[in-house]
């Protein structure tokens, strides 16, 4: 009777352990579900720009429209000439320089160097018109350029070294006619194309995200929420939110996945918890540059050869550049595993004329590091690359690149880095020695975009592993399971087991070594030897 | 020889749970740690935790038992005979002596064996069992987002855990060998999972017994 009752308490524990191993819930995540309806009804605009009395003519200059935005919307133009899209600088607390303006026009990058001395080509991407030179007025609304932003015709497109100019063959009243809330275009035809080409710079920035699949990038997928950049990068007043490391420098009005994913989205507690320290990047973009290369290495020191005394290009396999006489040699790669670092949402920039520290120079620092309480840890695209600098005065040199017509020394005109570091630092007012080098640089470029799909995620092995394949195994200054063990314990642990397995293999041997001797057991011996 | 009654029933339940248990989470936990891997990193930190909070539940059980029932008692460290009880092992196991110790209803640890458990109660399980209760709640967030449990590096938690770990295994490797230095070498055992241990005859009574035979043998003489 009893041991029917034992019986009957077994199986049931039995069953109800291999249920809870066996099944699998789905969980119907509601949360999300609001969310996806919530963005899946888009606003129509209340207004229709083709009506509008100020814009029924034939626009002649930009400018003009410009002026004919004014007219109605009488004090948006303050607004965008506060921003750092058009001042091309951010005033900020910096640890270490105080309160300063940091920007396109005073740092540099890791790609095309720097926009000084180079504004007739740079300007492309500024949101005004005649940038051509430093003496470009701020103040001057008329310069503002309404239409890059809003142009809903995707027939507008800036000039190339026009400085900030439209392209001549845009009809603007066209364009002025159908203004409305910026697109992926409108972001695009800058944010895509930063550094000479797409994707160059970002590397989940890029083109492809105009229409892809939810592989891509789960939030812009046309066959998916299909999202416009502006749905996460809000915008009031023309604050728009998030910024980007490469200029900017504080830990303000950034764009998170947070504002719209809560800081514990998932299901499972213990994933929720590496929120504290794992950003969601970390895990949910587990590659990049996913339908096109993106730039990984940019040698200036390579730039200038020439063949029988002009230019050349060369490409790789996958058809990208590899070599430009005026820019130097480069390396694409596709499908890129991120680098991972930690960031407390502060950076520092090299800004021109900053004394070289270390080697390679850093030319943005992200701040951060384990102990900092918050930091975490997100995925970067490190840039290398090597650039020109000044040999006596150990600073980097901004050369002057872009001109229209050889002898204004102009490196990708008359290809003499002495002449064009020479024009370069004289715009810039820093000296220049004649002595110059090329010395190994860095840029790193946080990873925010190309979400994959929740299956996709990064999975918990990929860093908690001992293999130095290992995602995090470069990542230092912390404990990670998995990953780390203390050497001496470790050693000593397994000293203590295979010790005691010794002991109580001899101690056992020794039993039974004299058991036999003292004929404790019953031993028969089978002679076959004896005849019966 | 006698028959004896000597672990309860849920001394039985209690010893082999904690004992698959504890082996179970040596699997996943080294699993976790890196050594092997078997279920997958995922799966066995998992199991890792719900297999902890059952041994947990388990022990709090086990706590009110030993002092509800006083058994508890049978672990209160005596010296005496501890030397005899280490020598026995050491030597006088091999040339056939008795144990120096009777095993009773009363009193069912030898001097060593009262020594090795209370160890393993008072210091091995709760270093192992605490520093795991740190691992667990270390860098959670709490409902006011806060970050609890931040100041202790994981890295010296990890290390208590460990090491506990390490010195469990040793302990269960030890354990399983000397239960194999009973009456028989599986009679122990048996005792574990029926209950009922062939014991020698009460330890005074029949001492006094064989004296006093051996007494009246002589005197017969």
């Amino acid at each position: 009777m009893k041991k029917s009752v034992y019986i009957v308490i077994g199986f049931t524990i039995i069953a109800l352990v291999l249920v809870n191993v066996l099944h699998k819930e789905v969980y119907y995540n509601l949360k999300l579900e609001q969310l996806k309806q919530e963005y899946a009804i888009q606003p129509v605009s209340s207004v229709d720009h083709r009506k509008f009395p100020a814009l029924q003519k034939t626009f002649e200059t930009p400018q003009e429209v410009t002026e004919a935005c004014i007219s109605c919307h009488t004090e948006r133009h303050k607004e965008i000439m506060a921003s750092a899209h058009w001042n091309w600088e951010r005033v900020a607390y910096v640890e270490g320089r105080g309160i300063s303006a940091t920007g396109k026009k005073n740092v540099i990058n890791n790609f095309c160097i720097g926009a000084q001395s180079n504004e007739q080509s740079c300007a492309k991407c500024h949101i005004g018109y005649g940038m051509s030179n430093d003496h470009f007025d701020f103040n001057n609304a008329r310069n503002v350029d309404c239409m890059v932003c809003h142009d809903n015709s995707e027939a507008y497109q800036k000039g190339t070294s026009l400085a900030g100019y439209p392209d001549r063959s845009v009809n603007l009243t066209e364009v002025a006619q159908s203004v409305g809330a910026p697109t992926k275009n409108n972001c695009g035809s800058c944010h895509f194309n930063g550094g000479g080409g797409n994707n160059v710079k970002h590397g989940d920035l890029e083109q492809a995200l105009l229409s892809c699949s939810r592989e891509v990038d789960v939030h812009m997928a046309s066959n998916g929420m299909n999202m416009s950049c502006t749905e996460c990068h809000s915008a009031e007043n023309h604050k728009i939110l998030g910024k980007l490391y490469s200029v900017s420098s504080t830990n303000t009005d950034r764009a998170t996945c947070e504002q719209c994913h809560s800081n514990t989205p998932h299901f499972d507690p213990i994933i929720n918890r590496h929120n504290a320290k794992v950003s969601c990047q970390a895990c949910h973009i587990p590659e990049y540059a996913k339908v096109n290369a993106t730039k990984m290495e940019w040698k200036w020191s390579d730039a200038g050869k020439l063949k029988d005394g002009e230019p050349f290009e060369t490409d790789d396999e996958m058809g990208n550049h590899d070599y430009l006489s005026i820019k130097g040699s480069f390396k694409w790669e596709k499908n890129v595993q991120p680098d991972y670092i930690w960031f407390n949402g502060t950076a520092d920039h090299y800004v021109l004329g900053d004394p070289i520290k270390s080697v390679p120079v850093q030319v943005n620092t992200l701040n951060g590091s384990h102990d900092d309480g918050h930091s975490k840890i997100i995925p970067v695209k490190i840039h290398r690359g090597d650039q020109i600098y000044d040999k006596v005065h150990k600073i980097l040199i901004q050369p002057k690149l872009y001109s229209a017509e050889k002898g204004d020394s102009a490196f990708w005109m008359d290809f003499d880095w002495n002449e064009a570091s020479e024009a370069g630092m004289r715009r810039v007012g820093l000296p220049f020695s004649g002595e110059f080098g090329f010395v190994e640089t860095e840029m790193y470029w946080p990873v925010n975009h190309m979400v994959a799909p929740k299956d996709q995620a990064v999975g918990c092995a990929e860093c908690h592993t001992r293999s130095d394949e290992g995602r995090l195994a470069k990542l230092g200054g912390f404990y990670l399971p998995g990953r780390d063990h203390n050497k001496p314990l470790e050693y000593a642990g397994i000293f203590l087991i295979l010790a005691s397995l010794a002991g109580v293999m001899i101690h056992s041997a020794i039993r039974i070594f004299v058991s036999i001797k003292h004929k404790t057991y019953k031993m028969d011996i089978i002679d076959y030897g004896s005849k019966d | 020889m006698k028959k004896v009654y000597i672990y309860h029933g849920f001394e039985r339940f209690w010893h082999w749970t904690q004992a698959s248990l504890i082996i179970f989470l040596a699997l996943t936990g080294f699993e976790v740690h890196g050594s092997f891997s078997m279920l997958g990193f995922e799966a066995a930190a998992r199991y890792h935790r719900v297999a902890s909070w059952m041994l947990i539940a388990l022990i709090v059980f086990a706590i009110f038992w030993h002092f509800v029932t006083g058994e508890w008692r049978q672990y209160l460290p005596t010296s005496k005979k501890l030397k005899d009880q280490v020598l026995y092992y050491a030597f006088g196991m091999f040339k056939g002596s008795h144990h120096p110790t009777r095993k009773t209803e009363l009193s069912k640890l030898n001097p060593l064996q009262r020594l090795v458990y209370l160890g393993f109660k008072l210091v091995l399980v709760p270093v192992t069992i605490i520093s795991g209760i740190f691992y667990m709640l270390h860098k959670t967030i709490d409902q006011n987002n806060i970050v609890v449990v931040e100041d202790v590096p994981l890295a010296n938690i990890a290390f208590w855990h460990t090491l506990g770990a390490f010195l469990l295994i040793v302990f269960l490797i030890v354990h399983v060998y000397m239960t194999t230095t009973g009456h028989t070498p599986t009679s122990n055992i048996r005792a574990m999972m029926t209950g009922y241990e062939e014991l020698e005859e009460d330890d005074e009574l029949s001492g006094e017994k064989q004296k006093s035979t051996t007494k009246k043998q002589k005197e017969q003489r």
